[in-house]
């Protein structure tokens, strides 16, 4: 029987397990959301902007692991996802975005709404496709599907133009049980364990007397079982470990062995670890330069393991003494099993003096800040909160700046999957949608936005999403009236010339969530914080929050550009070691 | 995979052939060269042809000039790409073979004229047109050998030169998969 390619789109999907799809229609998208009409499987959400599609698409597979699917039309609607698709490209985020495009016999004339959105999106996508027959359209997705999902994760666009949409062609049914595509093929053979590396990794485990491990987002893209086999290995080792900004939550924070996050904002025992140790094993992080700080000065003196499904990733930064490829989850199932056959916990008193140096470290307390009585403190804001959330099921999302980095020093993350936060590209506007997607995956679940007020207003049209919805989602404006983590960079590195950093002209925010049917709060004095906080929470529906706090505060301990790990600076009254003409030169 | 951090590796530019199979699909080329610019490594040639017409295959013979360490990463980031079946390092394959092919416009006349076709012949170049004040030389060989010759039919009158970029393959029976 022939069916129209629109219709074979949808069916896909749903073959697929694709419960929701996020996108906003157009011209010549047309038959897909007609069939989207006729049926009642797939749920679309509808935006209100074609970025906050792929953010909430983002927020949907970070928080489940499955791919977040958007659909977008032409032209405008395709280059409206391209913030989206390089934010997932970065942080290897699964994503399946399908646009429209102009019919086939219109392509190359300049048509109306035509973009080249094969060639515009050729370096944001892991992949792309312009689908030029209806009868290549069902193998054409579970392939992108399948690319999307597979090794490391990543943006997949399918062009669809409209002819192909309307023409009849067959439908195979159950196609998704028997697809192999040859890159399948392919990473198979890239992934295996090679066991004598595995026993050279473990002589170096074991020998070592100051190791740390840097985990990173691979592992929660790998999964569940990675995340219980790093934790046999932190029983069976007792090692030390940290985390980059995409990895919080693949170990518990509330762990002992948890030393908090390194890099740039990271912690003053985490950095100095990471600088003295003699062993680091890398999991699935990849020597960011946010993490890694000055490159030559970069932990001289470690033995470098480094653990990650893209081969890529291995010696692009940092050369390392050991590179194992493949998943995390099955390499330290090997390196678990051999280290048990090596009787290796009872060696543990080599690193005792390691455990020592580190507690001397901690009692730096270097997430420590003076509060005050008169104003809120974006740090106690955010303590306050952790103390109301960490016993509830909570999801936090982010925006980008200095609120992101508080909230990654000040919520403690015990499980995978509950931070989503734009590290690679750092892109404000990311966190708001994004949280829209979580809570349509996990409706029972308190799931709140830790906002800045001006990441806020890069997307803050998606409240009328939110309403429509009726999604509960809580946005926490930590509203400091500054494109903070700009105006910190002014204080310290151009002289106090606030240039143009200034949150000029702000909405009234209770009123702006109001105008939407939404609730709307203020907060501006700390005695008010802990009774308005329950409000918030318990709040049936959606919350817009606008806590009033300190304009002036920076985010500590941080590493300035072009410095290295045990140069970091720990309060406004520690000097910047950076007026190195190289450090200006880095982002 | 272990790493020897200074054994065989070292930071001095070398030439390399690659060769890189790719599907014979729009867009493969494209992905292969903007991954070139996008991370800022050069490209000194490029070849490109579909050669398995069966398994709808093209073959793409790049030449760069990199440090080792950096190949290791054009490699890996090629391997990366959807469309990329295979990526080989002639070099490190033992030997192979490498050729260009040039036509070269050279216009002169008199002494000149005899001048050229005696270099011409040196080289092994053919004469595919000639009128009476010009000549096209082709010339097949190592790139090397084509740089001498255009260098010297620089002072011969020299007015164009069609280049295709190398193409190459290893020596022997073995086979790129
Ligand atoms: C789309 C985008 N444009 C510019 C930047 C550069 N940038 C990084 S943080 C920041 C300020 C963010 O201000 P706000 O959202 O109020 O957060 P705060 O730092 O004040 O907590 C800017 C402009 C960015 N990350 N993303
Ligand atoms: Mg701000």
């Amino acid at each position: 029987m022939n069916f129209s390619g629109a219709n074979i789109v949808i069916k896909s999907l749903r073959d697929l397990g694709v419960e929701y799809v996020f996108g906003y229609p157009g011209g010549a998208i047309l038959p897909i959301y007609d069939e989207i009409f006729k049926q009642n499987k797939i749920r679309h959400i509808l935006v209100r902007h074609e970025q906050g599609a792929v953010h909430m698409a983002e927020g949907y597979a970070r928080s489940t692991g499955n791919v977040g699917v958007v659909l977008v039309t032409s032209g405008p609607g395709a280059t409206n996802a391209v913030t989206g698709l390089t934010d997932a490209l970065m942080d290897s985020v699964p994503i399946l975005c399908l646009t429209g495009q102009v019919p086939t016999h219109l392509i190359g004339t300049d048509a109306f709404q035509e973009a080249d959105t094969l060639g515009i999106t050729r370096s944001c996508t892991k992949h792309n496709f312009l689908v030029k027959s209806a009868d290549k359209l069902q193998k054409t997705i579970f392939k992108g599907f399948q690319i999307a999902r597979n090794g490391r994760p990543g943006p997949v666009v399918i062009d669809l133009p409209k002819d192909v949409q309307n023409d009849q062609t067959t439908y195979i049914p159950n196609m998704n049980k028997r697809f192999r595509s040859s890159y399948s093929k392919k990473n198979i053979n890239n992934s295996s364990v090679n066991k004598d590396h595995i026993d050279i990794a473990c002589q170096l485990i074991i020998k070592s007397k100051k190791p740390i491990v840097y985990i990173g987002g691979g592992l929660i893209n790998s999964g569940a079982n990675a995340i219980k086999e790093l934790k046999n290995f932190s029983i069976l080792s007792n090692f030390p470990i940290t985390s980059t900004l995409m990895g919080l939550g693949a170990f518990p924070a509330s762990n002992n062995l948890f030393l908090g996050m390194l890099g740039m904002h990271g912690t003053y025992e985490a950095n100095m670890a990471m600088h003295d140790c003699d062993l680091m094993i890398n999991i699935g992080a990849r020597f960011d330069d946010r993490i890694t700080g000055r490159l030559d000065k970069f932990s001289p003196k470690s033995k470098k393991i480094h653990i990650d499904i893209d081969p890529s990733s291995i010696n692009k930064n940092v050369l390392v003494d050991i590179g194992l490829i493949g998943d995390a989850g099955k390499i330290l199932n090997n390196i678990n099993k051999k280290l048990k056959t090596l009787n290796f916990s009872s060696l543990n008193q080599l690193r005792s003096n390691w455990w020592k140096t580190i507690k001397k470290w901690r009692r730096k307390d270097c997430l420590n800040f003076t509060n005050s009585k008169e104003i809120i403190k974006p740090q106690h804001a955010l303590k306050v909160l952790n103390n109301k959330i960490k016993d509830k099921d909570f999801f936090i999302t982010t925006e980008v700046g200095q609120h992101q980095m508080w909230a990654a020093q000040f919520i403690g993350f015990d499980k995978p999957n509950r931070w989503m936060t734009s590290g690679g590209l750092g892109t404000m506007g990311y966190g708001f949608p994004a949280s829209i997607g979580v809570q349509i995956a996990n409706p029972e679940s308190l799931v709140i936005c830790v906002a800045g007020e001006a990441s806020f207003l890069m997307n803050m049209q998606e409240l009328s999403t939110l309403k429509q919805y009726n999604l509960p989602v809580k946005v926490f404006i930590m509203n400091n009236r500054y494109l903070g983590m700009v105006r910190q960079w002014q204080e310290f590195f151009h002289g106090k010339r606030y240039s143009e950093s200034y949150s000029d002209s702000l909405p009234d925010f209770v009123k702006l969530a109001e105008s939407f049917g939404i609730k709307g709060m203020r907060v501006d004095h700390p005695e008010k914080l802990n009774e308005a906080l329950d409000e918030m929470i318990n709040h049936k529906g959606p919350v817009l929050a606008d806590i009033c706090v300190d304009k002036a505060e920076n985010v500590f301990p941080m590493i300035p550009s072009g410095a290295a790990h045990n140069e970091m600076k720990l309060s406004d009254k520690d000097k910047v070691p950076t007026s190195t003409k190289k450090g200006k030169m880095l982002v | 995979m272990i790493y020897e951090k200074d054994s065989n590796k070292n930071d001095n530019l070398r030439t390399h052939s690659l060769s890189i199979l790719v599907d014979n699909e729009a867009g493969a080329l494209a992905r292969v060269v903007g991954m070139f610019s996008a991370r800022g490594y050069n490209i000194d040639s490029l070849t490109v042809a579909q050669v398995e017409s069966d398994e709808n295959l093209s073959r793409i013979t790049i030449t760069t000039s990199s440090t080792d360490r950096v190949i290791d990463q054009i490699k890996a980031q090629l391997e990366r790409l959807v469309p990329v079946h295979k990526v080989l390092d002639l070099g490190n394959e033992g030997t192979f073979v490498s050729r260009e092919l040039i036509f070269a416009k050279v216009k002169c006349k008199g002494e000149k004229r005899v001048e050229a076709l005696r270099t011409a012949d040196i080289f092994r170049a053919k004469v595919v047109d000639s009128t009476n004040k010009s000549f096209i030389f082709e010339l097949t060989g190592s790139s090397d050998k084509l740089d001498a010759f255009i260098t010297l039919m620089k002072d011969l009158g020299l007015v164009e030169v069609a280049r295709t970029g190398s193409v190459a393959i290893t020596r022997g029976s073995s086979k790129i998969i």
